[in-house]
């Protein structure tokens, strides 16, 4: 993700002592380390003794437990070789392809990614027939909708910057235009086709919401099992069991997608202008094929998003607000006390405080990692850890951990703030940790010579510059805590829902005027987390300039 | 000018035009290269040397006018059914592929069994004085070393023309000498003609037969080469 970070010192020969940063990096990382010991680690340890001692055990020895599993790879296979499929192509003529509108389109293409699984759920909930709910077909499109931008993203990184050169050598040399294909760029984009689909795999192997939403009683994947037992049936033991299967299977998944990579790993040198690669598209196949992708991607990412809108003003009789203004009314919400509404404010809260949390926890795991010169590898993969575990396991490793003393936290709302950032310090670290290595120390090396003090120093040469920064990863912060659900699903207390918390609930509940305001509050919170998302980008657009 | 269409030998191209991003690049070029013959093209950088080079091979269509050999015109004829071999300034080697693979990419679209494959590239890397460097992985080459692996892919399948693009511009002056020697000796022996385009005299002056400068043949179509 980020070719830059290389760290600018190693070319410079050895620095004088101090010079790293302004204070040891393994102070900087006591405040992460604990953090993550006490709300990541601890819970985990929680999960590992609860279900590997427990009764719940014999869960293993019965026969459906198995079809959860193989539905939980076997839905998470489909939904990667389909999103390939759709992607690729997109991928390429999104990166290779000189047309009017292919930034905007590219732009738009990230949209769905940003967007809360629970949203997405509620979109296709909207756009197929009640026929396809709780099928197999409904939780595969949804994934291909959600990871298109991961295939767009990682692999058409790569084919933007590739060398065209190799593919005109290729046809100099005999190659057909499918030989060259075939038998070099390929082979060139191999790395980045084998780290998209192992992240596809990996999202969709841990996908809550839109299975949750979606699925069904034969289609249920491990996390959804995992809170069916907590959340329905109160069976903690199993559900702790299904927890560490969980974690196994990661495991597996995580082993199988490093050896991929590693294999196809190779070195070359890539193009830095990715507009140099850019064709305009003359022939009738290249013609076609732009046209088509264009169709595939307008289908498969604006109906289901159009339809969600559709959805929450589509009334008995045409069209009206009656869902809308449902929102704020009592007898419409899931708690005696509240309206539907009211989880904007809490949702609003939550995302503040996650963000101030993550900032501080991300940004001092940044200086460590920057300026440590051992551990500083171990710190950064181990902040990571949550990103790569699924969300629902964070939860209901919380709620074991932390719903009984010595550490009781069951009443308290900070609990959810917590688990939000736990997923979102990860990205406030990626989004901190390049721009920390591309200062450079000689800058506050003149700054001592000035005259200023160590942390004088750098406060005025170093922390400038990382404002923007920080407040890029504010707003991915808060745009993981609005849309985050599976450890809030089991975290959120019964009478302040967040907005994805209240959608769910809706959903469940008969009549039209729940379904109704659960599309009204859906399409509320894609709203919002466009707003975030947008001023995010824009922010960080102003950082490169 | 046409009128000799049918006596033609080797390349001709004929009034060849090429705009880019409304840039007039290449300006109704006129040029001919005899069987045997290395027409060395001398340019500045970014005169639209390499352009017409990849006009030349296919790779880009002329806005107007035409590339022929032995009178027949190449239009409509893919690059990889030119034969027209190109060696790259950058060396451009695949990457993923090591030097026995890079030499005898081409081959694989011959007819040639693998062991006369095999034999062809062993023979090849001996000629540009890299034998036994088969096995070599391409990132573990010299920049030197790298362009002689490129020119003895480039004319592993036979090609009856070869195209150079600056092939030793990123080497230092010594290098750059001593391989230009090279590859004239090389071209020579082999007989085939080809287009060595360079922005150096010096180095034009050591392969060239023929030196042109691409202002020469552009602009007024009666002034033929």
């Amino acid at each position: 993700m980020d070719h830059s970070a290389r760290p600018l010192t190693g070319s410079r020969g050895p620095l004088p002592a101090g010079s790293r940063g302004p204070l040891p990096g393994w102070l900087l990382g006591l405040v992460p380390a604990v953090f993550l010991g006490l709300f990541f680690l601890w819970p985990l340890g929680t999960i590992l003794s609860r279900g590997l001692g427990g009764s719940g055990l014999e869960l293993l020895s019965r026969p459906e437990m198995w079809r959860v599993v193989r539905f939980t790879f076997g839905q998470a296979l489909l939904s990667t070789a389909l999103t390939l499929t759709l992607a690729l192509p997109g991928a390429f003529v999104l990166n290779r392809y000189a047309f009017r509108g292919r930034r905007l389109i590219l732009a738009l293409v990230t949209v769905p990614f940003v967007l809360p699984t629970v949203v997405v759920g509620l979109a296709f909930r909207a756009l197929l027939p009640e026929s396809w709910i709780g099928t197999l077909g409904a939780i595969v499109l949804a994934h291909a909708f959600f990871n298109y931008a991961v295939v767009v993203r990682v692999v058409g990184g790569l084919w933007a910057h590739l060398d065209p050169g190799y593919e005109q050598a290729a046809r100099t040399l005999g190659a057909s235009p499918w030989q060259a294909f075939r038998t070099v760029t390929w082979p060139l984009l191999r790395p980045a086709v084998a780290a998209a689909t192992s992240l596809v795999f990996l999202f969709t192997f841990t996908s809550f919401g839109v299975v949750l939403v979606l699925g069904g009683p034969g289609t249920t994947t491990l996390e959804v099992e995992i809170y069916r037992r907590t959340a329905q049936l109160l069976d903690l033991s199993g559900a702790a069991v299904l927890a560490v299967l969980q974690l196994v299977c990661l495991g597996l998944v995580l082993l199988v997608s490093a050896r991929l990579q590693a294999r196809a790993a190779v070195a070359q040198s890539l193009r830095p202008d990715a507009t140099e690669t850019l064709v305009r598209p003359q022939r009738t196949g290249q013609r076609v094929l732009l046209g088509s992708t264009l169709a595939v991607l307008g289908v498969l990412l604006a109906t289901p998003l159009g339809a969600l809108v559709v959805a929450s003003v589509r009334v008995r009789d045409g069209f009206g607000l009656a869902w809308w203004r449902a929102l704020g009314s009592i007898d419409a919400g899931t708690t005696r006390s509240s309206a539907p509404l009211d989880s904007l404010r809490v949702s609003l809260q939550y995302a503040a405080a996650t963000a101030l949390i993550s900032v501080v926890i991300g940004g001092l795991a940044a200086c460590a990692v920057a300026y440590s010169v051992r551990g500083g590898r171990l710190l950064d993969a181990a902040v990571t850890l949550p990103l790569g575990t699924s969300a629902v396991t964070v939860g209901f490793g919380m709620l074991l951990t932390f719903g009984r003393p010595p550490l009781d936290l069951r009443g308290s709302w900070i609990i959810v703030p917590i688990a939000h950032s736990l997923v979102a310090t990860p990205l406030v670290l990626r989004s901190v940790l390049p721009v920390l290595r591309s200062i450079d120390p000689r800058l506050r090396q003149v700054a001592a010579t000035l005259g200023a003090p160590p942390l004088r120093a750098w406060s005025t040469v170093d922390l400038p510059h990382l404002a923007r920064a920080l407040g890029v990863g504010a707003g991915f912060a808060c745009a993981v805590s609005l849309g985050e659900f599976g450890a809030t699903a089991f975290l959120a207390r019964s009478d302040t829902p967040t907005l994805p918390v209240q959608i769910v609930r809706l959903l469940s509940r008969p009549g039209e005027t729940p379904y109704g305001a659960a599309m009204a509050l859906a399409t509320l919170l894609m709203a919002v987390t466009a707003v975030v998302v947008l001023a995010v980008s824009r922010f960080d657009q102003g950082r490169l300039r | 000018m046409t009128a000799g269409a049918s006596t033609e030998s080797g390349l001709t191209v004929d009034g060849v035009s090429l705009s880019y991003d409304r840039r007039l690049l290449l300006d109704r070029v006129q040029l001919s290269v005899q069987p045997a013959e290395v027409l060395c093209l001398l340019g500045p950088s970014g005169s639209g040397k390499s352009s017409l080079l990849q006009v030349i091979a296919g790779l880009l269509p002329p806005d107007s006018g035409a590339v022929r050999w032995d009178g027949a015109d190449l239009a409509g004829v893919p690059p990889h059914r030119r034969g027209i071999g190109l060696v790259f300034q950058d060396a451009l080697l695949f990457p993923h592929l090591d030097v026995a693979s890079n030499v005898g990419y081409g081959l694989r679209f011959t007819d040639l069994t693998p062991t006369r494959q095999r034999a062809r590239v062993a023979d090849l890397l001996e000629l540009v004085d890299l034998a036994g460097y088969e096995q070599r992985r391409v990132a573990t080459l010299s920049g030197g070393e790298a362009q002689r692996v490129a020119l003895a892919r480039a004319l592993a399948p036979r090609p009856r023309l070869l195209l150079l693009d600056e092939p030793f511009g990123a080497l230092d002056r010594e290098l750059r000498d001593r391989l230009a020697v090279d590859v004239r000796a090389l071209l020579h022996r082999l007989g085939t003609p080809a287009i060595h385009v360079t922005h150096d005299l010096a180095e034009a002056e050591l392969v060239g037969d023929r030196i042109t400068r691409l202002a020469d043949v552009m602009g007024d179509p009666a002034q033929s080469v």
